[in-house]
């Protein structure tokens, strides 16, 4: 099953595990990155997990529900994980397909959700009244 | 009276052995008459498209000056049987009058019109020898109903090619997505709401979300007169979507007749959040982005 190499790439960056897909998964690449993911979640203690699947021009139902049940794994091991950069076209795709959308988190690309996450973390700093922009 | 009268009294008294020859000298005939009577018969047309109230948006001059060019195009396509000049006229004169709210059955009629007082002419010159008049006539009538055809068809294209061209320029111009701020963009939908362009209108604010990396739409359906629940799903979806890219999507300017269509059809309305007009929209999504809009003392008072 997990034959050849891997075709996403796991990397840590202070809290947050960042997971960058490098092209497209077929299913068991994706149930491979799920459970690399998770076990990464509890040996790094991250908080955060921020996966791109800029590169992927289809997202189907499987790689959907995937992503759906590797966040709430994630959040059961205390992490909370944002999905970004969903190209337009497959965002609409995916709502076109009707898919269970609802409880993933998104944001437009990896800077973003970085942002997304340091909100979350922090709500007293998330909406800073005088400079009105997250930097 | 005419240099042509003694030749049409001869093919008369041949009629039964008339042969192919003859038969194509009649419709130079025919021509040399109509240019003759010129003057005459386009003022008998003109006279009956007045007497049936056809193009009236133009004035007498403009009558006088398209019927002289309609009789000599339409005596021209008899004399060549090449309908390609007029087309070309008749595509010219759809562009020049359609804008001013000409209708077909008026072109159409105005051909007929001539079409019938040129027939009346050739009664009257042929009545004498009837086996000729018929003859003439089954050179005019193929010949006629050509020009009418040609010009009916022209007129129509042309009216098409303006209808698509508006349709064109409508969807090019009804679906502009704006930044107002940094990361907040407006898209007002106006005018009726098709599959078609729904599904354009997703497609462009998601390119826009991610061009200028926007976190808050706000789209503004004031005026939109009408959803429908095909619509309104693709509305749902576009809101799912617009999330998917990190976005949230704020609804505003839900009219009364809308907002009873979306409840009747039974949208799911959690996902949408909505608020009352534009501008409490606008400032709803400039509080979610940290923004304070404050007045200034001095040019406030």
């Amino acid at each position: 099953m997990d034959a050849g190499p891997a075709l996403f790439s796991i990397l840590r960056q202070g809290d947050y595990l960042i997971a960058s897909i490098h092209t497209a998964l077929d299913d068991s690449q994706m149930l491979r990155l799920q459970r690399d993911l998770i076990d990464q979640v509890g040996r790094h203690r991250a908080r955060g997990v921020i996966i791109d699947v800029a590169p992927l021009d289809v997202i189907d139902s499987f790689a959907t529900s995937t992503l759906r049940n590797l966040a709430e794994m994630a959040r059961l091991r205390g992490a909370r994980t944002v999905i970004v950069g969903i190209q337009p076209d497959v965002a609409f795709a995916m709502v076109e397909l009707g898919m269970n959308t609802a409880s993933i988190e998104t944001a437009l690309d990896l800077e973003e959700g970085l942002h997304h996450l340091n909100r979350a973390r922090s709500p007293d700093s998330s909406r800073p009244p005088s400079a009105g922009f997250f930097g | 009276m005419t240099q042509d009268s003694p030749s049409a009294e001869k093919l008369s008294a041949d009629f039964p052995t008339i042969d192919r020859a003859d038969e194509e000298q009649l419709l130079p005939q025919l021509v040399s008459h109509l240019r003759e009577h010129r003057t005459r018969l386009r003022q008998a047309w003109a006279g009956r498209i007045d007497g049936a109230h056809l193009l009236q948006a133009m004035t007498p001059q403009e009558m006088a000056a398209e019927t002289t060019s309609v009789y000599d195009n339409y005596v021209e396509v008899l004399e060549t049987g090449s309908v390609e000049a007029l087309q070309h006229y008749a595509r010219d004169l759809s562009e020049r009058i359609i804008p001013r709210g000409v209708e077909t059955h008026e072109v159409v009629g105005i051909v007929l019109l001539l079409r019938d007082v040129l027939a009346r002419s050739l009664f009257e010159k042929y009545q004498g020898d009837f086996g000729l008049l018929n003859r003439v006539l089954d050179a005019y009538e193929p010949a006629a109903n050509r020009i009418a055809n040609t010009v009916a068809v022209s007129f129509v294209e042309e009216r098409e090619r303006v209808i698509r061209q508006q349709q064109d320029a409508i969807r090019e111009l009804s679906t502009p997505v704006l930044p107002v701020r940094e990361r907040l963009l407006i898209l007002p939908i106006i005018g009726v709401l098709d599959s078609e362009r729904a599904r354009q209108l997703t497609e462009q604010l998601l390119i826009a979300i991610r061009t200028h990396r926007a976190q808050v739409v706000v789209v503004d359906i004031t005026g939109a007169p009408d959803v429908d629940e095909a619509v309104a799903n693709h509305l749902v979806r576009t809101v799912d979507a617009s999330r998917l890219m990190g976005a949230s999507v704020i609804i505003t300017g839900v009219s009364p007749e809308i907002a009873q269509t979306l409840v009747t059809i039974g949208v799911d309305l959690n996902k949408m959040n909505t608020i009352g007009d534009l501008q409490g929209g606008l400032e709803a999504a400039e509080r979610m982005l940290g923004y304070t809009v404050t007045r200034s003392e001095e040019k406030g008072g």
